[in-house]
């Protein structure tokens, strides 16, 4: 099960942050984060990959992007 | 001016030897200290003004206040900021208009003189110009960082102070030069955005020396972290096709080339025997960042290198 990140609703750079502190807790495994704009879908993407995460997948429904974060 | 350039004012010829410019501008705080979101928002909207070679004259208030859930003190904290901002301008205040508004805004309409044979505009440059930029770049990336509490007071007030300042002496000083041939004021398409519009069009290219620009240095962290405001990644998706990145450019840096502004700095195009002395007169007059960032190329045309 991997953990959750629910920054839908928020705009930059809280869902950057919220992803940061995630990746500082769990320190390895998978995070999967959500938002809801390309910006901040961006954001995220860049900023796990600046701390040595791989983006494994990212999924969009309805608006809602649900990005997979592995290391 | 015909609208088929999108300028950064309006002009209208009164006389041979006067035309008005006109120019509006207002947006939400940028800032939480309402005097210095007066002040920024004052001198945003006056810089087109300058950007043009004119000199504004009267100015008139802008206002949307949530009065049912704001205290009023804050709005008279924003017009003092905005008025002691167009004192220092030299600008009368003449009148203004408020509604109420679920979202606050502020900004003014300005009023501005220019003889219609110097008004300068933000497409002309020359191959053998050089550009000079008056003011260093990120304020956009700041304010993003601000709203996640991670900038340092330091490096907020720096930017504070930069984007309250107004580009008045920069527009006095180059306005006594007689070969510049374009001039916009770097503001939401980033310092790219409105290079390319100086050469959109035309038979001439330019380079963009990137290590002379200057640039708040402390936000290469904060683009590393992925903090990065919408329309940086809306102008850089924009106008990336005109531009090639030399492998001297960092990546980081071509960010900050394309971070929207408020209150930016001059861009100006001109001869380059003249800009050499252009950015020694505007240092002395106290313009500290004041630089030669590039020049302007017969080839390739069309295209922004950065080198």
């Amino acid at each position: 099960m991997s953990t959750q990140v629910d920054a839908r609703g928020l705009s930059c750079p809280q869902p950057v942050l919220m992803t940061i502190d995630a990746i500082k807790a769990e320190k390895k495994g998978e995070i999967e984060v959500m938002v809801d704009t390309e910006t901040s879908k961006e954001n995220v993407s860049r900023a796990a990959e600046n701390k040595g995460w791989d983006v494994t997948d990212v999924a969009e429904v309805d608006g809602v992007f649900r990005i997979t974060i592995r290391k | 001016m015909g609208i088929e350039h999108a300028d950064d004012a309006g002009v209208y010829r009164l006389r041979d030897d006067l035309a008005i410019i006109q120019t509006l501008d207002f947006f939400t705080p940028i800032v939480d200290d309402p005097y210095t979101f007066g002040q920024v928002s004052v001198a945003n909207s006056l810089s087109d003004v300058y950007a043009m070679g004119g000199v504004p004259v009267t100015a008139m208030n802008i206002i949307c206040f949530p009065v049912n859930t704001m205290e009023i003190s804050i709005l008279h904290e924003i017009l003092l900021g905005g008025l002691d901002k167009m004192r220092e301008a030299e600008v009368l205040l003449v009148g203004g208009h408020s509604v109420e508004d679920d979202e606050l805004k502020y900004g003014i309409s300005v009023t501005g003189t220019v003889h219609p044979d110097k008004v300068l505009l933000n497409r002309g440059a020359r191959a053998g110009d050089a550009l000079v930029l008056t003011k260093p770049l990120g304020t956009g990336i700041i304010n993003t960082a601000l709203k996640g509490n991670v900038v340092t007071d330091e490096l907020a007030d720096k930017s504070v102070r930069c984007m309250a300042r107004l580009n008045k002496k920069a527009a006095e000083v180059m306005t006594q030069y007689s070969t510049v041939h374009a001039c916009t004021d770097v503001t939401g398409f980033g310092l790219l955005g409105h290079a390319a519009e100086m050469i959109e069009g035309s038979d001439v290219g330019i380079v963009i020396h990137s290590a002379s620009v200057p640039v708040f240095h402390e936000i290469r962290e904060f683009i590393e972290m992925g903090i990065i405001p919408g329309g940086l990644n809306r102008n850089r998706k924009y106008r990336m096709p005109m531009v090639d990145v030399d492998s001297a450019c960092p990546a980081w840096l071509v960010d900050v080339f394309f971070d929207p502004q408020t209150s930016g700095g001059l861009l100006i195009s001109l001869s380059t025997d003249e800009a050499e002395s252009l950015v020694d007169e505007m240092r002395a007059a106290g313009i500290a960042e004041a630089v030669i960032i590039g020049e302007v190329v017969k080839e390739p045309a069309g295209k922004i290198i950065l080198s």
